[in-house]
């Protein structure tokens, strides 16, 4: 029933579970670091005022990312 | 390299080269994933075990308070509101304990030569170490210390809250647009310390590309060294024609307004350089968002005034001193009629008034090269027929010897113009040369900045002029 | 022949994620007694000092705050080779206790490199007002590695993590630092990758975690590697310490 979105697509207030990365190299490095792994809930915080980067908690830390890493993460919306 | 080495080490590179390509034959995908993932996946398990959370909603006090400092509405309000205040603060708070210092200097001053007419010192000996040497240093430690002592402290309290990221987080979208790094506002800020500081904390942004826009731009925010220039300026030319009660404000204002056209500038060089000198594309960058944290108020005061306080006294010094007795040899040597520094002035000055500016100004600029902070004493010995730098303890004089010499409010704002968008200091300079290893980047970031400067000012000039505005 | 006036120092390095106070933690321990090294063909600067407990000399290196000691940056290489290479008597990672989850990643790859940890749970103050409680003993028996409890800048804790980190680095506390298990694939490729590595290099660097990076087709851990194999057919290892010039 879960279909599966972008991150960039989610809205904020919703939280999304990693299904997977499509980055490569140094940046998919850097995203599992900080807690974007497969599996993982990411929740959706707030837009910048001018509407790029997004705020996202993963694993209880806040993080910004442009549309251009968030859109490369998918996963499923869970439930509000 | 390789030939130097000698069979064993030879024999040793050969096996981790085989080794190394043994492993990457057994890599696979997704063996990175499960190794992070299952680093993780402890991670968890053992919190799990050894954290208790007492109550779950105390964590997101910070998301709470992002959701009024970063929102739609509020976010770049509240960010200029503070800017404003800040520099407001150090406006109204910087008057009494700069003429306070100013008095006990000319007290001291008085003492000085005294002693100096006790053991017959002779004339130029007392010109050349009072006149020059002590004028120079107590002109930068009256008019600079006051303000750095209250904008630095405000600043800290700031940084030490988390919100310096958020400026980083609401700001991205431009930066990302001029083609530059989201971290560039980050070393912007360290900028309005001192610009020679935050060349070498370009060194976050990994991208040689996007760390080179933030070196050769850093300059457009004014530093430690030009603040009180545009303070000084915007209060006596700008502010005064507004009711006395809003003078500050107004003054504030117009400060403001400067360190936004920095920013557009800024905005707008990188914008140019990434379409042309530096092509490329804005790199992926992730920007963490600490949780904000109450800073210790008096800790962060008193280490923030001491580490600026030390800093300026060091560098008046060290550079104003010696500045001030070089300035004070040229305007007391003469040839024919006028003295070094008048025939340097003569021959500024034609291009100086295309500028809306006038031959002693430029000369301020350029032999203040080594610090800012040395360019209005500089200017003020050079106006005061004496040659020694004047004992500035009142406003108004202050501004009648400008006013003298012809100065309208366009030679104010252009001289702010100018000071805001000119050429790095010596320090920056130096720095710039040592982090790019490059003449040409170096020279670049000298280039450029003078350019503006002197488009902007004579097209100002120019336009003023012939509106009949002035 | 000289003789040595003092001991040599100890040294210890400060590993931690950005934003965890490690810098403060830095400040307090050294004081003033610090300077900026600026190490040769890095990017990177870290902050040096020195401190004096008991009768003993330390010095400090304040390595850059990163969220890994995989290659993918400049900071993170140098935190790598510092505690690969320059092998530290004592290693403090220093771990946000607000946000102790993410923080833990860091840990848990320096345990895979050193046995000589020291963790100091910092902020406590801070994780405290916010209801967070931390089983300090629990997790330091789960990790294997002494846990110190600290909030750098009111300067509490910071006597007792001095304490704990001369017993670590003059050897009277002995650690078991907790090693993750990968899966069985993952496992029979280090085995088989350990061995190697241990024939090159001996016992003189931690010889799974290096097979883990190869496994991970880190390149810049194969280049790093190559600079530290001895050059004058020396025996092994000989040459493997300081590939930075030390300060006085």
């Amino acid at each position: 029933m879960n279909t599966e979105i972008p991150l960039s697509e989610a809205k904020p207030g919703q939280t999304l579970r990693i299904n997977r990365l499509e980055l490569d190299g140094t940046m998919r490095r850097r995203l599992l670091d900080l807690g974007f792994i497969p599996g993982a809930d990411v929740h959706i915080l707030r837009k910048s005022p001018l509407g790029d980067p997004v705020a996202l908690r993963v694993s209880n830390t806040t993080i910004a990312l442009r549309v251009e890493e968030s859109s490369r993460i998918f996963g499923e919306v869970l439930g509000e | 390299m390789e030939q130097t080495l000698n069979p064993l080490t030879q024999s040793k590179h050969k096996q981790l080269d085989s080794l190394f390509s043994e492993a990457e034959s057994m890599t696979e995908p997704s063996s990175r994933d499960e190794i992070v993932g299952q680093i993780f996946r402890a991670s968890k398990s053992i919190c799990d075990e050894v954290v208790h959370y007492q109550d779950r909603q105390k964590l997101h006090r910070s998301e709470k308070l992002d959701h009024i400092l970063t929102s739609r509405t509020w976010g770049f309000p509240i960010m200029l509101a503070m800017l404003g205040v800040i520099i407001w603060l150090t406006i109204a708070g910087a008057n009494v304990p700069s003429s306070m210092l100013a008095e006990t200097f000319g007290w001291l001053e008085g003492y000085i030569t005294l002693g100096f007419q006790a053991i017959h010192a002779p004339d130029w000996l007392h010109g050349l170490l009072v006149l020059g040497l002590y004028r120079g240093i107590s002109w930068v430690v009256s008019v600079m210390l006051p303000p750095m002592a209250i904008f630095f402290p405000a600043f800290a309290l700031l940084e030490n809250f988390g919100y310096l990221p958020r400026v980083a987080f609401n700001m991205d979208r431009l930066f990302k647009r001029s083609g530059g790094h989201g971290k560039q506002s980050l070393t912007m800020a360290m900028g309005f310390g001192c610009n020679a500081a935050a060349i070498m904390s370009t060194r976050i942004i990994e991208s040689p590309r996007e760390r080179m826009l933030a070196i050769l731009t850093n300059n457009f925010v004014p530093c430690n060294g030009r603040w009180p220039t545009l303070i000084l300026l915007s209060s006596l030319f700008m502010a005064a024609g507004v009711a006395s009660g809003l003078q500050t404000f107004a003054t504030a204002a117009i400060v403001m307004g400067m360190v936004l056209f920095g920013v557009v500038i800024t905005l707008l060089v990188s914008w140019i350089l990434s379409k042309t000198a530096l092509k490329g594309v804005p790199t992926h960058y992730t920007l963490e968002l600490p949780p904000y944290r109450r800073p210790k108020f008096w800790n962060t005061v008193i280490r923030a005034t001491l580490d600026k306080s030390l800093f300026t006294l060091k560098r008046a010094v060290i550079v104003a001193a010696p500045a001030g007795v070089i300035t004070w040899i040229l305007a007391n040597i003469f040839i024919g009629e006028l003295s070094i520094l008048e025939h340097i002035v003569a021959f500024l000055d034609p291009f100086a008034r295309a500028l809306g500016l006038d031959g002693f100004i430029l000369m301020a600029f350029i032999l203040g090269m080594p610090a800012n902070e040395i360019v209005l004493p500089i200017l003020m010995m050079g106006y005061l027929s004496t040659g020694a730098m004047t004992e500035v303890e009142d406003m108004a004089a202050l501004k009648q010897i400008f006013l003298d010499h012809g100065w309208t409010w366009l030679t104010a704002l252009n001289m702010m113009l100018f000071s805001l968008l000119h050429y790095p200091c010596g320090t920056t300079l130096i720095n710039i040369y040592k982090e790019t290893k490059s003449p040409k980047w170096t020279f670049l970031s000298f280039a450029i900045p003078t350019a503006m400067a002197i488009g902007v000012t004579f097209t100002v000039a120019q336009v003023a002029r012939g509106m009949g505005w002035v | 022949m000289k003789y040595p006036s003092k001991e040599m120092p100890y040294r210890i390095a400060l590993a931690g994620n950005p934003n965890t106070g490690k810098s403060t933690l830095f400040n307090t321990l050294t004081g003033l007694r610090q300077h900026t090294g600026n190490w040769p063909g890095k990017t990177v600067l870290c902050a040096e000092g020195e401190y004096r407990f008991q009768e003993k000399n330390y010095t400090v290196v304040d390595l850059p705050g990163t969220y890994s000691l995989y290659s993918n940056s400049a900071d993170e290489e140098v935190a790598r080779d510092y505690i690969l290479f320059e092998q530290p008597d004592v290693t403090i990672v220093v771990l946000d206790a607000t946000s102790l989850e993410r923080n833990l990643n860091l840990a848990l790859q320096v345990l895979e490199m050193s046995d000589r940890v020291v963790i100091c749970l910092n902020m406590i103050d801070e994780a405290i007002r916010k209801g967070i409680r931390i089983h300090d003993q629990k997790l330091s028996s789960k990790l294997g590695v002494p846990v110190v409890k600290t909030s750098a800048r009111d300067g509490k804790g910071i006597n007792e993590l001095k304490k704990i980190v001369t017993r670590v680095a003059e050897g009277r506390i002995q650690t078991r630092p907790y090693r993750i298990r990968y899966s069985e694939k993952i496992e029979e490729k280090i085995q088989s990758i350990q061995s190697q590595i241990e024939n090159i290099f001996g016992d003189q660097l931690p010889s799974r975690w290096i097979a883990l990076r190869l496994l991970d087709g880190e390149r810049s851990m194969l280049n790093a590697l190559k600079k530290r194999i001895p050059k004058e057919g020396a025996p092994d290892g000989a040459n493997l310490k300081s590939p930075y010039p030390v300060e006085a």
